[in-house]
């Protein structure tokens, strides 16, 4: 019932919003945010991380069809909710620092799309999760298509198109799988589409392996792994600073919460057959992101490259099925999360003070702004992956994973803390340190509302840095679960 | 058969009214009189098979569900004929009178047990809309379509009676049920070449009432020169209609497997045509009417595939595919056509332009035509995804992949040309000529808002309406 109204609590509130206009939104936005936290914090603290599926809840949603409103949380997905509701309240106050024209309605749109994101990460019938897949999208095309910038309506155009054919081919997939299953429970349909029916299917090895492209289309693109990629760069830049903070902070972990909980186990011997190709293709993706962030002038564009190259080790990591590489992936993606939210809110900080991206317009922040620059590098060596902070944890894990099944692979994918380590250092060399230049003399320091905004972020680097296990303990048991589906078969 | 009655009674009473010049109370009393039929329509829900005038029409589950859609659709409809009232037209009782009589005539497709009936009902349905395609008398487009469909339409309504003549030569029947004995226990097989010729030519007739390809080439001018109001109308009324017809054609009267080795082939070579030409056609337009034309001409092409899914009765996943996606089909046209024909009066435009920054001016039917072009595409949240879904997996049950990828494929085309007005309404700023809010009534954005609702309804609990065949 809990997860019901963690669903439930920000359509509401959206709709509510209406009522409000302009500025007069801005305070009962993150009230709703943080009552939608405060809701999954309460999740968290009553979780049994010996249990699997908790919080369940169940409603005959096509009974005709087979089809189940079914939502339950098991540790991975606790996860994912608890990394949704920290996010989306940071989020709506890096919105408040800029004026957008008609205000309710783009944080009534965040908060629906909170809806449609704790609805993937919860869902456990196929159709569900497809429906919340794209309850996730259609707020977000707008947010990105009526608030960002020039090009906006041609670049979301491609982001939309790409992600809706891909997720087209995941619920062809699930219509083929759900054809497979045996009658539903109440009798009524001759085919269920549940999560645990579609672990259950005994299927053939030759249709798994295209099945398994179906399903892993609309994952691919969302991730996105080389070289279903081409969308993103420009996504992340076009679209609104907030909007890029749900694109990469949240909606990227749903391609690979999608891979753990939906493609492994029910596509095992599928995924067994191109393990070794989606390995290359997220290796190919890790040096290919670090190598052209490595060459970008434009801040938010460094940061999307670099997006790129993280996720292709999480992808990695997923794909090497081993118990670390799981656990990695599943600490990286909250580590992932908040450093990339943070750097993208301390680059849309910086655009607002100087009205400009490119680093070589920059320099001597330093200077000026003490504390953005304390912010800024903790979050830059989190993103490094420096031990000691959130980055360390899942890149190493990740790594450890990646390397049990391939050595080489696994020394191939460790370039990316090397390069990482590149690119980032040089923008913060070139952003924050060396000469002013005449964009950067009136700069001014962080504010305390801006502060109080980073703030969490960074206790976050710290405390999944110094004390990973209490977020590796919750996800451990569903990991444990997905990899015994995985070697059942 | 109690609603045949009570439009047929109220329609003529209609009339009185245009003899009092009562020009005021005619959209309300036509919305009385829809709503009036839709709670009478619901008593005969689940009582049974109840025929009338010797067996000539049945009334059952699916009649009632039909009849039920098309007057939803045209109480819906009416608020939007607004202009034509404040025009002071003389004749306005007319056109209400005809749309209550062509809703008879939907009725009686939707409920024939007689091919008679069949051919009646067509002819009542598209009569009245010959007329009402030709109601703008001063506009030479709108006396072309008419001309066009009248001369169309009268063409194929031949083909139609040509069939069944064909059919009672070779069967000595037109009751549904005897020509289904007769097909199955041949008396006479040298007759045989004969029948299977009627029935293609019945067929044909049907889908160029439903603008199915290769016979759809009349329906982006007729839909252009018709007025608006009117093309919804023909778009969704004259469809589902046409499609309920289709279905209890090949249920009731075809169904034997040598019946169906032959409609079977035509009817999925019509769908691929038609999904084809649908939505390629749809992508080059410049209007928004004509691209409505054209996305009616590929929804034509989903509905064959339920068609084409046939399980041989009037319930189960093929005969409730068809009624859901008619259903959400009709909700979300009609909201089109709605925004579209108020926009297009008041800035006397139908380019996707004429929508530019449409958020800003009047952010009510701008949402609503979100919703239906969203609806219309296809996506989740919206009737249209569940309509397309529940069609598919009646054509992949019967294991028409094939036939499921390529209409995937066109319905992956079609998100190019829906999302045109959305860009523009929501990513455009408004022009010189489209700065100034577009004036909608009351009676309007009621209406606009409940199809929004719908169509969302639709979308989030499809249970309401999926499977009650």
């Amino acid at each position: 019932m809990l997860t019901v109204l963690l669903l439930l609590w920000p359509v509401a509130a959206a709709l509510l919003l209406h009522f409000f206009k302009g500025r007069a939104a801005r305070v009962p936005a993150l009230g709703a945010a943080l009552v939608e936290f405060a809701l999954a914090a309460y999740a968290a603290l009553t979780f049994n991380a010996n249990h699997s599926g908790q919080f369940s809840y169940n409603l005959n949603w096509i009974p005709s069809a087979g089809i189940q409103f079914a939502v339950g949380m098991d540790g991975l997905s606790l996860l994912l909710v608890l990394l949704t509701a920290v996010l989306v309240p940071v989020i709506l106050l890096s919105a408040f620092r800029r004026n957008f024209e008609n205000e309710s309605v783009f944080y009534a749109l965040v908060l629906f799309m909170q809806t449609g994101l704790i609805g993937v990460f919860t869902a456990q019938d196929a159709f569900l999760f497809y429906f919340m897949w794209e309850v996730a999208l259609i707020p977000i095309y707008f947010l990105a298509g009526v608030w960002g910038g020039v090009n906006r309506a041609r670049v979301t155009f491609k982001f939309f198109l790409y992600t809706i054919i891909g997720s087209l081919f995941m619920l062809a997939g699930f219509v083929y799988l759900y054809f497979q299953t045996g009658p539903s429970a109440d009798g009524l349909s001759a085919h269920n589409s549940a999560l645990t029916s579609f672990y259950a299917l005994n299927l053939p090895a030759e249709t798994q392996m295209w099945v398994f492209w179906l399903i892993f289309a609309a994952f691919a693109v969302k991730m996105p792994i080389f070289p279903f990629h081409t969308w993103q760069p420009d996504t992340y830049t076009e679209a609104p600073a907030p909007a890029t903070m749900l694109l990469s902070g949240i909606m990227l972990k749903m391609g690979i919460y999608g891979c753990m909980r939906w493609l492994l186990p029910v596509v095992p011997m599928g995924v067994d057959y191109w393990q070794n190709l989606v390995l290359i293709l997220a290796i190919i993706g890790i040096i290919y992101g670090a190598i052209i962030a490595i060459r970008q002038q434009d801040v938010k564009r460094l940061i999307a490259y670099s997006s790129l190259s993280h996720v292709g080790l999480m992808i990695a990591g997923v794909f090497s099925l081993t118990q670390m590489g799981l656990q990695g992936a599943s600490i990286q993606m909250l580590a992932h999360g908040v450093n990339v939210v943070g750097m993208f809110f301390i680059a849309d900080a910086i655009e607002r003070r100087t009205g400009t991206r490119n680093i070589a317009d920059l320099g001597g922040l330093t200077r000026k702004a003490p504390v953005l620059t304390v912010c800024f590098l903790v979050l830059l060596l989190g993103t490094v992956a420096l031990p000691l902070t959130n980055g360390f944890v899942g890149e190493f894990l990740l790594l450890a994973g990646v390397y049990q099944y391939n050595a080489w692979m696994g020394a191939v994918a460790g370039v990316t803390i090397i390069l990482g380590a590149v690119y980032l250092l040089r923008m913060f060399q070139r952003v924050m340190l060396g000469p002013d230049s005449s964009f950067t003399e009136s700069f001014t320091d962080l504010t305390g509302a801006e502060l109080a905004l980073l703030v969490p972020l960074i206790v976050l680097v710290f405390w999944i840095g110094l004390f990973p296990n209490t977020f590796l303990h919750l996800s451990e048991g569903s990991v444990l679960n997905i990899l015994n589906e995985v070697v059942k078969r | 058969m109690n609603s045949i009655i009570l439009l047929s009674v109220l329609g003529l009473g209609n009339l009185f009214l245009g003899f009092r010049r009562s020009n005021r109370l005619l959209l309300p009393v036509a919305m009385l009189i829809l709503g009036l039929v839709l709670t009478v329509n619901f008593i005969d829900w689940n009582q049974g098979p109840q025929s009338f005038f010797h067996g000539m029409l049945v009334v059952d589950n699916f009649s009632v569900a039909f009849t039920g859609i098309v007057v939803l659709t045209a109480l819906v409809l009416v608020p939007f004929s607004q202009k034509y009232v404040l025009d002071g037209e003389a004749n306005l009782a007319e056109y209400y009178s005809l749309l209550l009589f062509s809703l008879v005539g939907a009725i009686m497709l939707v409920s024939y047990n007689h091919l008679i009936m069949l051919f009646l009902g067509i002819e009542i349905l598209s009569v009245a809309m010959y007329v009402l395609a030709g109601s703008d008398k001063r506009n030479l487009r709108s006396n072309e379509a008419a001309l066009k469909y009248f001369l169309m339409g009268s063409f194929f309504t031949g083909f139609l009676l040509f069939g069944m003549a064909l059919v009672y030569g070779a069967t000595g029947t037109l009751e549904l049920e005897d020509i289904r004995f007769a097909v199955q226990n041949p008396v006479n097989e040298s007759l045989t070449p004969m029948l299977y010729i009627g029935m293609l030519l019945m067929l044909i007739g049907i889908a160029f009432k439903v603008s199915a390809a290769p016979f759809h080439f009349w329906t982006p001018d007729v839909y252009e020169g018709t007025p608006t109001f009117f093309t919804a109308f023909m778009s969704t009324v004259v469809k589902t209609a046409g499609f309920a017809a289709f279905l209890k054609l090949l249920v009731q009267a075809f169904p034997a497997a040598s019946a169906q080795g032959i409609w079977l082939p035509t009817l999925t070579a019509m769908c691929v045509l038609t999904l084809l030409i649908g939505n390629v056609g749809a992508v080059t337009q410049t209007s928004i009417k004509r691209m409505l034309a054209y996305s009616s001409v590929s929804h034509a092409g989903y509905l064959l595939i339920a068609l084409v899914a046939f399980n041989g009765e009037l319930e189960g996943a093929s005969a409730n595919g068809i009624l859901f996606y008619s259903l959400a089909y009709s909700v979300a046209t009609v909201a089109a056509f709605g925004v579209v024909k108020l926009v297009a009066d008041a800035r006397q435009r139908e380019d996707y332009n004429g929508l530019n920054g449409l958020a800003k001016t009047n952010p009510l039917l701008a949402f609503s035509l979100l919703v239906s072009m969203l609806s219309l595409a296809g996506i989740p949240l919206t009737g249209g995804f569940f309509g397309k879904f529940f069609i598919f997996s009646a054509a992949v049950e019967k294991g028409y992949i094939g036939l499921v990828v390529f209409a995937v494929v066109m319905s992956m085309v079609s998100i190019y040309y829906y999302l045109r007005p959305i860009i523009a309404m929501y990513m455009r700023e408004p022009d010189a000529t489209t700065e100034e809010a577009v004036p909608v009534t009351k009676f309007q954005a009621g209406a606009l808002l409940l199809l929004a609702l719908l169509t969302v309804l639709l979308g989030v609990v499809p249970g309401l309406v999926a499977g009650v065949l």
